[in-house]
């Protein structure tokens, strides 16, 4: 077994060499074909700061429109994640001059009221989906907007969980919604007021304040590496 | 799509599935836990900081004389990125009470408590903010909050992944502020994953003892991180974003303080000054620094340029020879190779078995025990998989996953990672993912104190550039928790701090005794820290740019 390949994360072999054409902001280059778009783009040379973040499909930094061939359809990808085709034509789309919202969460109600104060183009939706047909996450936007016009914040939340926030929807949508804003509205407002409060995490929290831990926790921190060894590796697993 | 080849393999663990879903079903143990003595040998021969150049004597600085990590022993025995003599001082673009660097969870949860403390705080960032790798983690944040457990089980658990090196005071308020922790974020918005009666859903994660990983399904990193940057734009009149504006150094005065620092802009190359009372370094961590030549987990900035800053600076590492690698990386199909397959998939009960189908190892050991055992499966007793490009792996049974809690369990709690392998024609409903370690996470780090301060003054750190939280290996959802309560405890006492400092006059002396101390050291480099960028740009492009000149990575 060759030692050096299993460790080897860089200059990573490519299994075919053949090479196709790709239109960078619409200059032609030759790349592998099973490069995806962002490595594409540093073959040729580009040294990434815009349009670059995690890499990995979560970050949203690298969104990226394109159209291959003939087709006249615009599509949209994240360029981490998307593998190259020939003839494609991108288009890196890495900031969103869309409407921020200030607002403070423990002034709002979770009600469609709040969210329409905060973004009242929100109720322009023409239910064209053309957000839903871009979304690299494959989200049901339109569905979610929906959801946030009647009310549904729970439907809101539940829907947009996912977003990425790359801001694709908002840059296609004629009505000019900032669906990822609405949605993120939506899941605060969800997470602090609608979602269900249990016992545990407020029982926990008082047994902290009236001090149940203090004593035992201070007794672990003077514990020598014996002690505290043995103590880990006869403590009790439990799986439940 | 999986090639032909690897069919009879993957028919293997279909054959052994329901042998393993029994015992699975029934409650005891899947394999056997490694006993302390086992634990010790595995990792020996085989975790890759055990390896006779993982480690190299660290020739400058606070730390001289050690032996840490050679990557990062490189990027410290390096040239500034400027020349102290082309800077007027005087000349100050920003003046502020809390300056964070770093735009990540650690460096929003500071500036929020920070700015709640009374401070006015600038937030200088080397990509957008939530570029970070707190926006990628998936699996989840650790809390004592079940009444199976407490705070003093959770201190247990951490401390024995961390091989009893973590600093007790440290891992005290670790595991205290957990829960106050949840309940800040719940507060702030965040949707953490319920049961029916509105109590967090709990899963174990690597060496835990009790169910107390809580998440947003495997979303967990970017339901925190989003809110968080929500909260933080929220406040455009207490916190000032500055984007793409890497640190290159930090700034200090005459009286030995840290007085904010140097500002690179990264669009139009010019440098700017911040002055700042009270500095916290929240830059992540170094996965791009590809150490052993790992590919990585980590998001693209992570270069380890705090630890340049503060080293810098006077103040000393802790434990900078421990690497995290995560045991489960993807590495099929080529184009996602290093990425993170969350733990919380070996929570939910998915099993990583060999070539043959069968299971080698307890699922859920600590990271650098699983890290070890599956490398030696690979190394040592060939029962890896082979890919088309000439990595290796072994199979992680995510299908598993829906026959142990029903149907649909991947789709709802593994989002993320049902769609990363849908992308690429693989449904791990029906398929197991390929996998191997891949770099994560820096154990160690800027040493750090209760207050979160290094000893320099004025110079604080929070999350995954600090050292002493996590020991020598950090478990599975302490590093959510560590950024949010010590980002929260770092902004707290640098707002306080702040308000009583008196900043001398600004001086980049630092940085020439540095330069000093390389040349009596006797290090003769070429290269330039901190990097700010991993250089991905290939040779054959390099000779073609015949007139750019390489500051380090950047031209």
């Amino acid at each position: 077994m060759n030692k050096d390949r299993i460790s080897s994360g860089l200059n990573r072999g490519t299994t075919r060499t053949k090479l196709v054409p790709v239109y960078i902001m619409g200059k032609r280059y030759q790349v592998p074909d099973d490069l995806t778009i962002m490595t594409a783009m540093e073959y040729v040379g580009y040294q990434l700061k815009r349009g670059v973040g995690c890499r990995e499909g979560f970050c949203g930094a690298c969104v990226t429109v394109y159209r291959s061939g003939n087709d006249y359809k615009l599509k949209a990808g994240l360029a981490c994640q998307t593998v190259v085709e020939s003839e494609m034509y991108v288009a890196q789309i890495p900031f969103t001059p869309a409407n921020n919202a200030i607002y403070d969460v423990k002034e709002l109600q979770p009600s469609i009221s709040s969210i329409q104060s905060i973004y009242p183009e929100l109720m322009r939706c023409l239910s064209c989906n053309s957000c839903t047909r871009v979304c690299p996450q494959n989200i049901e936007v339109m569905d979610y907007i929906q959801a946030a016009i009647r009310g549904d914040i729970a439907k809101l939340a539940d829907l947009s969980f996912d977003c990425i926030m790359c801001g694709i929807c908002a840059m296609r949508c004629p009505a000019e919604i900032v669906q990822y804003n609405v949605a993120l509205l939506g899941r605060r407002l969800y997470g602090k007021y609608l979602s269900k409060k249990g016992p545990y995490l407020k029982k926990r929290l008082e047994e902290i304040r009236e001090g149940r831990f203090d004593e035992g926790v201070e007794e672990l921190t003077r514990l020598d590496r014996k002690t505290l060894s043995r103590r880990y590796y006869e403590r009790d697993i439990e799986l439940g | 799509m999986y090639p032909d080849y690897m069919r009879e393999s993957l028919r293997k663990v279909e054959r052994t599935r329901p042998a393993r879903l029994k015992i699975a079903r029934s409650g005891e143990k899947v394999f056997p836990a490694m006993s302390a003595k086992d634990t010790e040998e595995v990792l020996r021969d085989f975790h890759p900081d055990y390896k006779p150049d993982a480690l190299r004597e660290v020739g400058v600085g606070p730390n001289k004389g050690e032996r840490i990590t050679s990557e990062v022993a490189d990027v410290l025995e390096s040239h500034s990125r400027i020349n102290p003599d082309d800077f007027d001082l005087s000349r100050i673009d920003y003046d502020t009470d809390v300056l964070v660097i770093g735009g990540g969870g650690g460096g929003a949860a500071a500036a929020l408590l920070a700015r709640e403390n009374g401070a006015k705080v600038v937030i200088a960032t080397k990509l957008r903010i939530g570029d970070a790798n707190s926006m990628m983690s998936q699996g989840g944040i650790q809390a004592a909050v079940n009444p199976n457990d407490s705070p003093l089980i959770h201190y247990l658990d951490a401390m024995g992944g961390g091989h009893f090196d973590n600093k007790p005071e440290l891992v005290r308020l670790l595991t205290m502020d957990a829960p106050g922790v949840i309940r800040w974020l719940e507060d702030l918005g965040v949707m953490f994953d319920k049961d029916p009666e509105g109590n967090m859903v709990t899963r174990l994660g690597g060496g835990t003892s009790r169910k107390r990983l809580h998440s947003a399904r495997d979303y967990t990193g970017a339901a925190i991180m989003r809110v968080l940057r929500d909260e933080v734009r929220n406040h455009p009149e207490d916190i000032q974003v500055i984007e793409f504006s890497a640190a290159v150094e930090l700034l200090m005065d005459d009286k030995g303080q840290v007085a904010g620092a140097l500002l690179y802009n990264l669009e139009t190359e010019e440098y700017e000054i911040v002055r700042a009372k009270a500095t916290i370094i929240a830059t992540g961590g170094y996965g791009r620094l590809h150490i052993k030549g790992f590919a990585t987990t980590n998001h693209y900035g992570a270069t380890a340029d705090g630890l340049v800053l503060g080293y810098r600076a006077g103040a000393n590492l802790l434990y900078m020879d421990a690497v995290q690698y995560h045991p489960t990386g993807a590495v099929y199909p080529e184009q996602i190779v290093g990425f993170l397959i969350t733990e919380k998939v070996r929570g939910l009960g998915g099993q990583p078995v060999n070539k043959h189908g069968q299971l080698f190892v307890f699922p859920l050991e600590p990271r650098d025990v699983e890290t070890a055992c599956f490398i030696r499966e690979c190394a040592r007793r060939d029962n890896g998989i082979r890919t088309p490009t000439g990595m290796v792996g072994v199979w992680l049974d995510s299908p598993l996953i829906e026959f142990i809690n029903g149907e649909g369990t991947i789709r709802r709690d593994l989002p993320a990672m049902y769609r990363q392998f849908d992308r690429f024609g693989i449904d791990i409903t029906k398929e197991p993912m390929l996998v191997f370690p891949t770099l994560h996470y820096q154990n160690g780090g800027l040493e750090i104190n209760v207050r979160g301060e290094t000893k320099i003054k004025g110079l604080y750190v929070a999350g995954e550039a600090s050292g002493g939280v996590h020991g020598r290996n950090r478990l599975m959802g302490n590093s959510v928790l560590d950024y949010n309560v010590f980002g929260r405890r770092a902004g707290i006492h640098a707002a306080r701090e702040a308000r009583g400092v008196k900043l001398g006059k600004l001086s980049l002396d630092h940085v020439r005794r540095y330069e000093e101390d390389l040349r009596e050291s006797g290090i003769r480099t070429s290269r330039i820290s901190p990097i700010l960028l991993p250089d991905y740009t290939r040779p054959e492009t390099k000779a073609r740019q015949l007139t750019t000149h390489y500051e380090g990575t950047l031209r």
